[in-house]
């Protein structure tokens, strides 16, 4: 019967469809293409202490990337999220160094602090319904102030140091700064990879999940039939800056000292690695994973121009270039995914 | 009678929207608000739905006065509420949407998807709604079939009330009648059903009673066998109103 064959030729395109729909997909396709082009070019590159160096900045940027990621499906902006991990830096070392804090505990002030700053963006968010980005860029200019007058009022110069000296500080280091035994990759990337298996979970395996894709794509309606959607908000905000301390204390104790300017500038890379990964700026529709692989292309990238002996400008070419292609190819799979309809 | 309205009044700061409106909705009834626009039939709707609170009247749950705090509290008390606009979330498959808001969870929070799949499917069949696929999004469904799955959804979820606001005015025919269907599917498996019109060729094949707002007030509550088809039209239309602009309209 000539219906049935259309039907089946129905749900052909549709298994296509659901794969070329994949938020993912730009981001492989991308992460492959940059691959080849250093792997082709660097043996240094596709060698095993190669790669285990540009993970290393993708696992940082990559644990940031999740999370913004989640807070982007779920429809907000957090452009404080990347002062924050100065913020919670600079509280590790200096209590730390200045109050004889052990750092274990000098940590635990630091994720207070951050999930205070979460707290009070998603607060402020949900009760004035403000767009996010305009109320993330004032919470982004005040810890930038902060950052920087209290780091100079304490010590006099902008950076605090120190912390090798530090009780706790091996034992930290081991957990979050150092290397997997002798491998040269550094144990951020667990944590990396840890934080976007969650996040994935989170998101297609959890009630949770659901409500993120829901008050992102319409907030209105979600509310409607009883999501919680402010408090599924204030959750992603803390969310994100629970990653911004990770991220910071990651990098306090691997450097055991922090300037006061640092993680400035980082916040639209977050954003941008997780529109790579598939994210709408409307929120409403991404993946963590996608993210993550964002983060990677970034990090191949960094240092793919170093081991080419570039000069190191023109990472930011590739920066827009990736942005650019990414958001077209997104567009252009979301048109075809609504196109077919019927 | 599972909802009931006793003189209900609602203002938004100096704006009457609503003045002593009373109505009720028995189980395995329909009842058909009409009015034209601006009469306040959605303030009247949300305010039976939970998204607004009454500030005069009484508003009666199974006979019990009650003021709800919230849609949470509505659909708690087996109220369930189908806006035209913000029924679904376009981008989100149909099962997530079917279940959104009441997953059905493991342990841990743990969403159960494969059941989640599996009752969508059931429950869309169950209904009579052919789609063929719970993971396509819901922007790419139509809009009938958007309607149907959320009548589908309220049915599942236990509403004992099912409210609907214009749930036909952005359709065709065709697709009008299909949700009129759900409709009467849903007043058959005992549901009290509230249904937002302003088109009263909708409203009189499947309502039981029918309540006629105008500028915020009740112009009367009738019963199916106290109204004509006709009658309905023009108290609708504002009667000599009508009847003035046809003649206005009509050639010289
Ligand atoms: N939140 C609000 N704030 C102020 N005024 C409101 C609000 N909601 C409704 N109104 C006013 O109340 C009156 C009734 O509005 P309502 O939306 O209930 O009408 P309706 O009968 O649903 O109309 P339509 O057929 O166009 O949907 C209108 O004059 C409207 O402007
Ligand atoms: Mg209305």
């Amino acid at each position: 019967m000539s219906s049935a064959a259309a039907d089946e030729r129905l749900a052909d395109v549709g298994r296509l469809r659901r794969l070329l729909i994949r938020p993912e997909l730009g981001a492989v396709v991308g992460a492959v293409v940059v691959f080849s082009f250093f792997a082709g070019q660097s043996e240094v590159f596709r060698s095993v202490a190669g790669i285990a160096n540009w993970l290393d900045p993708a696992a940082t940027l990559g644990i940031m990337a999740v999370a913004i990621a989640l807070l982007m499906i779920g429809g907000e902006f957090d452009l404080s999220a990347g002062v924050l991990t100065g913020t919670t830096g600079l509280v590790l070392v200096t209590l730390a160094t200045r109050f004889g804090f052990n750092v274990w505990l000098a940590m635990l002030a630091g994720l207070a602090v951050a999930l205070a700053v979460g707290f009070a963006n998603g607060l402020i968010v949900t009760r004035t319904r403000l767009p996010s980005f305009i109320v993330t860029l004032g919470t982004f200019l005040m810890l930038q102030g902060l950052n920087l007058g209290v780091t100079k009022a304490l010590t006099g110069t902008v950076q605090v140091a120190g912390l090798r000296g530090a009780e706790g500080y091996e034992s930290a280091r081991a957990v979050f700064g150092g290397t997997v035994g002798d491998s040269g990759f550094r144990v951020a990337i667990l944590w990396w990879v840890l934080a976007t298996v969650v996040a994935t979970w989170v998101l297609m395996r959890s009630r949770a999940g659901n409500w993120i894709f829901a008050v992102g794509g319409n907030e209105q309606a979600a509310r409607a039939v009883g999501v919680p959607a402010a408090r599924t908000k204030i959750a992603l905000f803390m969310t994100t800056a629970f990653a911004a301390w990770l991220v910071g204390s990651i990098l306090a104790l691997r450097y055991t000292s922090v300037q006061a300017s640092s993680g400035i500038g980082q916040e639209f890379i977050y954003i941008i690695a997780a529109v790579i990964g598939g994210c709408l700026l409307t929120g409403g529709y991404g993946s963590a994973i996608g993210a993550s692989i964002g983060a990677v292309i970034f990090g191949m990238a960094d240092k793919g121009i170093v081991f080419l002996g570039w000069d190191a400008d023109w990472f930011k070419f590739f920066l827009g270039a990736m942005l650019l292609l990414a958001t077209l190819a997104n567009r252009l799979v979301r048109r075809y995914a609504e196109e077919v309809k019927r | 009678m599972i909802l009931q309205t006793r003189d209900v009044g609602k203002s938004f700061g100096s704006v009457l929207a609503l003045r002593g409106v009373s109505m009720s909705v028995a189980a395995g009834q329909v009842t058909c608000v009409l009015g034209d626009n601006g009469a306040g039939k959605s303030t009247l709707i949300k305010i039976l739905a939970g998204v607004h609170q009454h500030d005069s009247g009484e508003l009666l749950v199974d006979g019990a006065p009650v003021r709800l705090s919230s849609p949470r509290d509505a659909l708690d008390r087996g109220i369930a509420t189908v806006y035209q606009d913000l029924a679904m979330i376009p981008l989100m498959s149909v099962w997530r949407n079917f279940f959104l808001g009441s997953e059905p969870v493991k342990s841990m929070g743990r969403f159960d998807v494969a059941r989640a799949r599996r009752v969508a499917r059931e429950e869309l069949r169950a209904m009579g709604i052919d789609i063929r696929d719970v993971d396509q999004p819901v922007g790419t469904l139509s809009g009938g079939e958007r309607q149907s799955v959320a009548i589908a959804r309220a049915v599942h979820f236990g509403a004992r009330a099912l409210i609907l606001d214009e749930p036909t005015s952005a359709l065709g025919v065709k697709q009008a009648g299909v949700v009129l269907r759900y409709i009467a599917k849903a007043r058959d498996r005992g549901l009290g059903v509230v249904f937002i019109t302003h088109n009263p060729h909708h409203a009189y094949p499947v309502g039981d009673r029918f309540l006629l707002l105008n500028r915020g007030t009740s112009i009367g509550e009738y019963g199916k066998a106290d109204i004509t088809r006709e009658e309905l039209t023009t108290l609708m239309a504002g009667g000599s109103e009508l009847e003035q602009l046809e003649h206005e309209l009509r050639r010289e």
